[in-house]
């Protein structure tokens, strides 16, 4: 029940970030900070020699930070582009972490693969007690104070964060200074990637911060909106991913990420607006529209002339529009129950609202 | 230490396997490169995951290429999932390339957890494709990676022309008549396979550094691509070697982060110190023009 809980947390606190990660299109960083946070917590267990200490937080949170500004450094010289300055500056300062663990801490509690995958199955087990009473899992409260600190920024800085994301050169020509809030939210993605892979692993977290936001975005058009359906669709991922795991026996990290994925792909077929499913209905009726269009123009244009008895014949009409026979059948259907067009014996006429819409479609006046 | 590469057979093994590795995926990640297709190969890399531990669930063995081939099927399919939803709908590559490395990446877990939980031990190691395992690296996992590695090679010789016009001018190579939906597969399926070579040395983890270092440090050494594309190989190797003896030097350093940090070091000096391009050149002609203009 616990484990639910932290995971719902930390999946909220993962999507509200997010969304601006998706928005400004720098979802990919997340992907770089989340690896490379593990050299900062390396190097300050160096200097401290505690895993448990609260400055490992910190210096991995910095370096994150520091990261996105040598990605930025690199990006900025010219001579290498941003794609391939994430690719490069990640793997770089990870193998360095790696290496570090391997040949200087292989006896500590460093585990390499528990960073990179997540135990939250774990998470419970570090608990705060104060005067003897339990106050719950470290890993919640971690994880509370930062969905608490991030929400608090975010509504603080609302209306300069919607600006600098939507219209960056307005933002800076009105003196909000797109950099400091770039680096404020990189912060805060770094805060919130550092306490969420000690619960639930690194790769998670970028399907925390990705897959929700991603969603809601095809959901909505509001930011507001897309802040509270991201959180939504990360709690759900949350609840299901843990049902899944603990049904299937197997990593609740994983589960999650799946789950993300699933609701994505949900969001992608069945979004009202611009889901594949609504993207598809919408071509096809304008196909109709447009063949009823074609069908009254034909006939607007034989009607009352002599070769009229073949043209507007049903029977002949998919030769001459070049349909074939059950596309006719059912444009014809449609015209019909829309009061376009009505039988005659064997042919089809035009009523008064099928010529006027002809003669629309041709460009006059009706 | 040089001597050891003769005497030592495992050592030999492991280094030519690294050499191959850095050949193959800095020739063909020169391309993704310079088509802005850096993080592709980082999406593809993990997303190939689910399909090596799939693989080893329907053969039950670890034969190198059945999960090669797993792994390449699970890269296909996950760069498909990242153009589809590029092309249909309005999130852009970098979300997509996030979102598609993350699940697949997660599916991936799942399945290798439950494996694990297995009572036979046959799954055992399959986790080593997380960071790669050189050192494990055989004979037959040497000639399996230059079995495919080089056919691969050979068909971007021979497609050289159209692969270089589709990746400095992708609307011109469609108005010439190129058929760039084909080449664009062609160039992908290239990925697929310097990825699934470096799965067992890197591992799926840290292969993007292997695609994009070489290419970005020979990238500013010359402005022609033949020369870029053949130094792009030639670092690759000569880090992938240089990874696999430092790694061998020492006890307990793996050499999978060891090629990467080789690697990302040639990038940082090139980009320093590569004539003209160099940025230390560019700041020493800054600062003797500030001091002229004085």
């Amino acid at each position: 029940m616990e484990i639910i809980l932290i995971a719902t947390v930390t999946a909220i606190a993962c999507a509200l970030p997010g969304v601006f990660l998706v928005l400004r299109r720098v979802a990919m960083v997340s992907d770089a900070i989340t690896h490379t946070v593990l050299l900062g917590i390396v190097l300050a267990f160096f200097v401290v020699r505690d895993i448990t200490s609260p400055l490992l937080a910190i210096a991995a949170a910095a370096t994150g930070v520091a990261t996105v500004a040598l990605i930025e450094l690199l990006h900025r010289t010219e001579r290498i582009r941003e794609d391939a300055a994430i690719g490069l500056v990640f793997p770089f300062l990870f193998s360095i972490a790696v290496i570090l663990i391997a040949r200087y801490a292989g006896n500590v509690h460093l585990d390499v693969d528990a960073v990179l995958l997540g135990e939250l199955a774990f998470a419970p087990l570090d608990r705060y007690t104060l005067w003897g009473y339990d106050l719950g899992p470290q890993a919640l409260w971690l994880m509370s104070g930062i969905l608490a600190l991030s929400l608090l920024l975010m509504i603080l800085f609302y209306k300069e964060l919607k600006l600098a994301t939507f219209d960056a050169a307005l933002a800076t020509t009105l003196g909000f200074m797109p950099a400091a809030l770039h680096y404020g939210l990189m912060s805060v993605v770094s805060l919130t990637a550092v306490g969420a892979f000690n619960a639930v692993g690194s790769v998670l977290v970028v399907a925390l911060m990705v897959a929700p936001p991603a969603a809601a975005y095809l959901l909505t058009d509001r930011l507001s909106r897309m802040l509270a359906l991201s959180a939504v669709c990360g709690a759900l991922a949350a609840i299901l991913g843990c049902a899944a795991a603990f049904a299937l026996d197997t990593s609740i990290a994983g589960a999650m990420a799946v789950v993300t994925g699933l609701i994505f792909s949900a969001a992608w077929v069945f979004a009202p607006e611009r889901g594949l499913l609504a993207q598809a209905l919408r071509h096809a009726r304008q196909r109709q529209d447009f063949a009823q269009a074609m069908l009254l123009v034909h006939l607007l244009h034989h009607e009352a002339t002599p070769q009229a008895a073949v043209e507007c014949d049903p029977a002949h009409l998919n030769e001459h529009l070049r349909w074939d026979a059950a596309f006719t059948a059912h444009i014809l259907r449609r015209a019909e129950q829309r009061g376009l067009l009505e039988r005659q014996k064997d042919l089809i006429m035009l009523t008064e609202s099928g010529r006027r819409l002809a003669a629309q479609t041709l460009g006059g006046e009706g | 230490m040089f001597d050891n590469v003769f005497s030592d057979y495992t050592l030999r093994t492991v280094a030519l396997g690294s050499a191959l590795l850095g050949v193959v995926s800095g020739v063909i990640g020169a391309f993704a490169v310079l088509r802005r297709q850096s993080l592709l190969g980082d999406a593809m890399s993990h997303a190939a995951l689910p399909g090596i531990v799939l693989a080893f669930i329907v053969t039950g063995s670890k034969e190198p290429l059945a999960l090669m081939i797993g792994a390449a099927l699970a890269c296909w399919i996950g760069a498909m999932f990242v153009a589809s939803i590029v092309r249909t709908t309005r999130i852009k590559s970098d979300s997509a390339l996030g979102l598609i490395l993350a699940t697949f990446f997660g599916a991936g877990l799942v399945l290798l957890t439950w494996v694990q939980k297995w009572p036979t031990a046959a799954q055992a190691g399959l986790d080593k494709y997380l960071f790669g395992q050189a050192a494990t690296l055989l004979e037959r996992d040497v000639i399996a990676m230059a079995a495919i590695g080089l056919p691969a090679l050979l068909i971007l010789a021979l497609f050289w022309k159209e692969c270089a016009i589709l990746a400095f001018d992708p609307d011109f190579a469609s108005s010439i008549g190129l058929p760039v939906r084909l080449l664009d597969v062609l160039l992908t399926s290239l990925l697929v396979v310097a990825i699934i070579i470096g799965l067992q040395t890197v591992g799926v983890v840290l292969m993007s550094a292997m695609l994009v270092a070489p290419a970005a440090a020979a990238r500013q050494w010359t402005d022609r691509l033949g020369v870029m594309v053949a130094l792009s190989g030639i670092l690759g190797a000569a880090a992938g070697v240089a990874g696999a003896l430092l790694s061998s030097s020492a006890a307990r350093l793996p050499t999978g982060p060891m090629i990467v940090v080789c690697v990302s070091m040639l990038t940082f000096v090139s980009l320093l110190l590569a004539p003209r391009r160099g940025i230390v050149w560019a700041w020493l002609r800054n600062a003797r023009l500030a001091v002229r203009n004085q």
